[in-house]
């Protein structure tokens, strides 16, 4: 169905290719998964296919690229419309036009279909996607997860028989991202649709793929083969996996139903052990809140929270796409005024300091790390960071060296891709050192290397005597890094206690090793490998 | 009978019915200056808005207008009573400090006395202009514009999505700003610079823009424009030139700044541009269009009721009907009746236009 026949893309004036000498075939049905590390040149490999590179990004495609036998030096993306799906990183930046029904009208529209094929495709692909109920709604009034499955549905209505995908589920909790893993397995298993999709999670995608094709980025060869023989040797791997490899099952499971067929003998091995975990030496409270109500205009976004963090602390925000995670770190560091109750950082209250007060006392990565950059290059960025935070000259440069080794400091913020962008917003928060540092979905677009790095520095943070509470949908993440666990659910806090208690036993935000050892108390492969090396 | 036709078959109205019938009000409104109509066209229009507007997010942007209004009444009463002087009257409500002013702004006053008709008729002229505002704000609260701009004539398909999109960024842009002005704080900066604020917004919004075009290109858009560019760019051009001449004759048979004929004419040939311009275009493009907006029996009724009351009050304007214009700013608003009775047949559409289909629980 889609044949990369020793393909290179050069952009203009880049002096590496972005991909180099690809050569892959993705047979028709199949679910493809593409993998690799921030910035190794996915996304272009994704763009190409429809020809979007380079016909809309410019740049210079050598070799060729065939997809159900149109090449794309030839057709132009609006010519492959009706054979290629896309679905971008943010469906939002997608639409076109304002309810539902309309946007899944829209490409059969530009196609010029009839007007009863098209009623009748909308209607189709409203009940395949479950949107019906939504059908009439603003896209700008939809969850996350909607708005995901809106613009899949919006590529679907052309019956196109490839669909390709760039990270459908990085912004979405655990929940819907199962909504959207589970109508893209069913256009894979019922319809027959090619479904190519770029993704870093990989603990959600790795179990329905049938092919993995990696992009390593710079010199390094694409490669492609089954996911169960690549996760043998891949240097990123899901948690399951990571356990597999541990355990020294063959075949390698990806499932968690499988890990839990094949850990029979390891769950009894590890009936008596337990988990050490280093108790978090808790020093001054940092951050309190008490019956605090925030809201916009008459929606109430937060109803009577209550809470206190003490330095040491690495606290997880997790809840629903709209439970009211962005606005709590927004009343700390004071963009949001309080309607009632209190909130206090760092002993003050954040709404009444002064900006230069501010940032000495918490800080926070926002959830478009793009706000707070503004220099012209990454270097320039870290050196106005040294100079805001009167800091040392260089040390902004030295967390962004640990955080992201591999970024330029010659590019445009702009230029990175979204996971070094964080690394460097995250850089130049972190230089200002905040005894409270608030991090607002941190995980969005990480590789496994990126959130490893990250994990450790908030660690030491913690160890250090800071206080980090970061708000985010990645449960494996919660796992390796969280002291402690708060659940939001509309607005209200719902659960707050140890990481493990909180997120061991709730379905949607179990860990997999968590689910696959249940009723052990491990959460994390770290733990069972330290457990077993205690045993022997 | 046709389901459509049908005044209780729920639906959305034709997005145009709506445009039309509140600038029909609009157009009412621009007749008179007296107070008692001006609050009576804001109240049907209200009402109307009230019964048949839906939940979507433009729905309550009719309160917003009202604000602006309130602000425009508000400007206009302050600017009189500051430069007000004693030529529209004598009766003196206060007096200001008065700021000396060089020779060379003889005529011009700031401060001083200010009376009772100066700011009585910067009340009224506002108020009429708040109360046009309004019937803008009723059309867009009722129908949004992009669904008025879903049923432009296909010829004039590309400008109407340009439109769109710059719809959709107007807003963007406001939060945006809001979200990179709430960063700066995060970075320790007190003031505001170019840099820090207008670029990432501009940024943000261009980003925007690429991935728009890129989402656009790959689902088909102006794949099938298969007409040579330059009879492509004609058409328009044509269509253009058609809208403006309709435009300048409804203006000129409004306020009668043209002679008839001459008003006339240049609505007819705009017509007639316009029309054809669009036959023309309509065969070239290949779109269609996903489930069309029925013109039916409760259009036509909706748009016929707005004319009647912009009729109503262009004839009694015409007619020179006493009471459209007050004799003096300080005098009891007379209630015309002809004016009256017209303005209230513009409720007509809460009753003619189809209820809203209700969200099934």
């Amino acid at each position: 169905m889609i044949e990369f026949d020793r393909v290179s893309v050069t952009y203009d004036g880049a002096s590496e290719p972005a991909l180099r000498d690809v050569s892959l075939i993705v047979p028709e049905g199949e679910l493809a998964l593409v993998i690799g590390r921030t910035g190794s040149g996915k996304s272009t490999l994704l763009r190409a296919i429809n020809g979007l590179v380079p016909h809309f990004t410019g740049g210079t495609l050598s070799g060729r690229v065939l997809v159900d036998g149109r090449d794309t030096r030839e057709y132009r993306p609006r010519d492959l419309a009706d054979v290629v799906g896309m679905v971008g990183q943010d469906p939002m930046a997608g639409f076109v036009t304002d309810t539902v029904e309309d946007e899944l009208a829209y490409s059969m529209e530009s196609l010029g279909m009839a007007p009863d094929v098209m009623r009748r495709r909308v209607e189709e692909t409203l009940d395949l996607l479950g949107l019906a109920d939504v059908r009439d709604r603003a896209l700008t009034s939809l969850s996350g997860g909607q708005r995901q499955r809106t613009a899949i549905g919006a590529a679907l209505t052309s019956h196109p028989a490839v669909l390709v995908l760039d990270e459908p589920t990085s912004a979405l909790d655990p929940q819907a991202a199962e909504e959207v893993l589970a109508a893209l397995q069913r256009l894979v298993h019922d319809l027959g649709v090619t479904v190519v999709l770029a993704e870093h999670r990989l603990e959600r995608v790795i179990q329905y793929a049938d092919r993995v094709i990696e992009v390593p980025g710079g010199a390094a060869a694409v490669s492609t083969g089954l996911p169960g023989e690549r996760m043998v040797t891949a240097p990123v791997a899901p948690p399951v996996v990571e356990l597999g490899r541990l355990a020294g099952w063959s075949p390698l499971p990806l499932s968690v139903r499988d890990a839990r067929r094949a850990a029979v003998a390891l769950r009894r091995q590890l009936d008596s052990a337990a988990p050490v975990r280093a108790a978090a030496e808790l020093g001054d409270e940092l951050a309190r809140c008490s019956d605090l109500v925030v809201g916009y205009g008459n929606v109430m976004a937060l109803r009577g929270v209550s809470l206190s963090v003490k330095s040491g602390e690495v606290v997880a925000l997790m809840g629903r796409n709209g439970a009211g995670k962005s606005t709590l770190l927004n009343t700390l560091v004071g963009i949001l005024p309080a309607r009632s109750g209190t909130a206090v950082a760092s002993g003050t209250d954040p709404h009444q300091m002064k900006p230069a007060q501010l940032v000495k006392a918490v800080g926070l990565v926002p959830q478009e790390p793009a706000d707070l950059l503004y220099a012209a290059t990454v270097a320039d960025e870290c050196a106005a960071a040294d100079s805001d935070f009167k800091v040392p000259a260089g040390s902004c440069r030295a967390l962004l060296e640990r955080l992201a080794p591999d970024v330029a400091l010659d590019l445009h913020p702009r230029d990175l891709s979204e996971g070094q962008r964080l690394c460097l917003a995250l850089a130049v928060v972190l230089c200002g050192a905040p005894p409270l540092l608030l991090l607002d979905e941190p995980t969005r677009g990480l590789d496994y290397g990126a959130k490893r790095r990250l994990v450790a520095i908030l660690r030491e943070l913690a160890a250090a005597g800071h206080a980090v509470i970061l708000s985010t949908h990645d449960v494996e993440m919660v796992a390796e890094v969280a002291t402690r666990v708060m659940v939001l659910a509309e607005g209200e806090l719902v659960s707050d206690g140890e990481a493990a208690e909180v997120i061991a036993g709730s379905p949607t935000f179990a860990p997999q090793v968590a689910k696959i050892l249940a009723p052990l108390p491990f959460l994390t492969v770290g733990e069972v490998a330290d457990a077993l090396e205690r045993a022997s | 009978m046709r389901a459509v036709h049908r005044l209780t078959l729920p639906r959305a109205l034709h997005p145009g019915a709506w445009w039309l019938w509140a600038l029909c009000m609009a157009v009412a409104a621009s007749r008179t200056r007296n107070p008692v109509l001006l609050v009576l066209i804001l109240a049907v229009t209200g009402f109307v808005v009230a019964a048949r507007r839906s939940d979507a997010p433009w729905a309550y942007s009719f309160t917003a207008f009202l604000k602006l209004g309130l602000l425009v009444i508000g400007i206009r009463v302050v600017l009189q009573a500051l430069l007000s002087t004693r030529s529209q009257g004598t009766t003196v409500l206060f007096t200001l400090p008065q700021l000396p002013l060089p020779d060379w702004a003889a005529g011009v006053k700031l401060g001083g006395e200010v009376t009772a008709e100066a700011l009585v008729t910067a009340l009224y002229d506002g108020g009429q202009l708040a109360v046009m505002l309004c019937c803008v704000g009723a059309a867009n609260a009722l129908a949004s514009p992009r669904r008025l701009l879903k049923s432009l004539p296909a010829a004039l398909y590309e400008m109407g999505v340009a439109c769109v999109v710059a719809l959709t960024f107007a807003p963007q842009l406001v939060t945006d700003g809001r979200r990179i002005r709430a960063a700066r704080r995060l970075r320790g900066r007190t003031r505001a610079s170019f840099r820090t604020t207008a670029m990432p917004v501009l940024e943000g919004a261009l980003d925007r823009s690429v991935e728009l075009a890129a989402a656009m290109d790959s689902r088909g858009y102006g794949r099938t424009a298969h007409a040579p560019r330059a009879q492509r760019r004609l058409t328009a051009l044509c269509v253009l030139l058609g809208l403006l001449g309709i435009l300048l004759g409804v203006y000129a048979l409004l306020t009668d700044s043209m002679s008839f004929p001459l008003a006339g004419g240049a609505l007819a040939i705009g017509v007639l541009l316009a029309v054809g311009a669009m036959a023309v275009g309509r065969q070239r493009v290949a779109r269609t269009r996903y489930r069309p907006d029925p013109w039916a029996l409760p259009e036509w009724l909706v748009v016929a009721a707005g004319a009647v009351a912009a009729g109503a009050m262009v004839t009694a304007a015409v007619r020179g009907v006493h009471g459209l214009l007050l004799d003096g700013p300080l005098v009891v608003p007379p209630v015309p009746l002809l004016p009256v009775v017209g303005v209230l047949i513009g409720l007509v559409p809460a009753l003619a236009a189809p209820p809203l289909k209700k969200a099934v629980a």
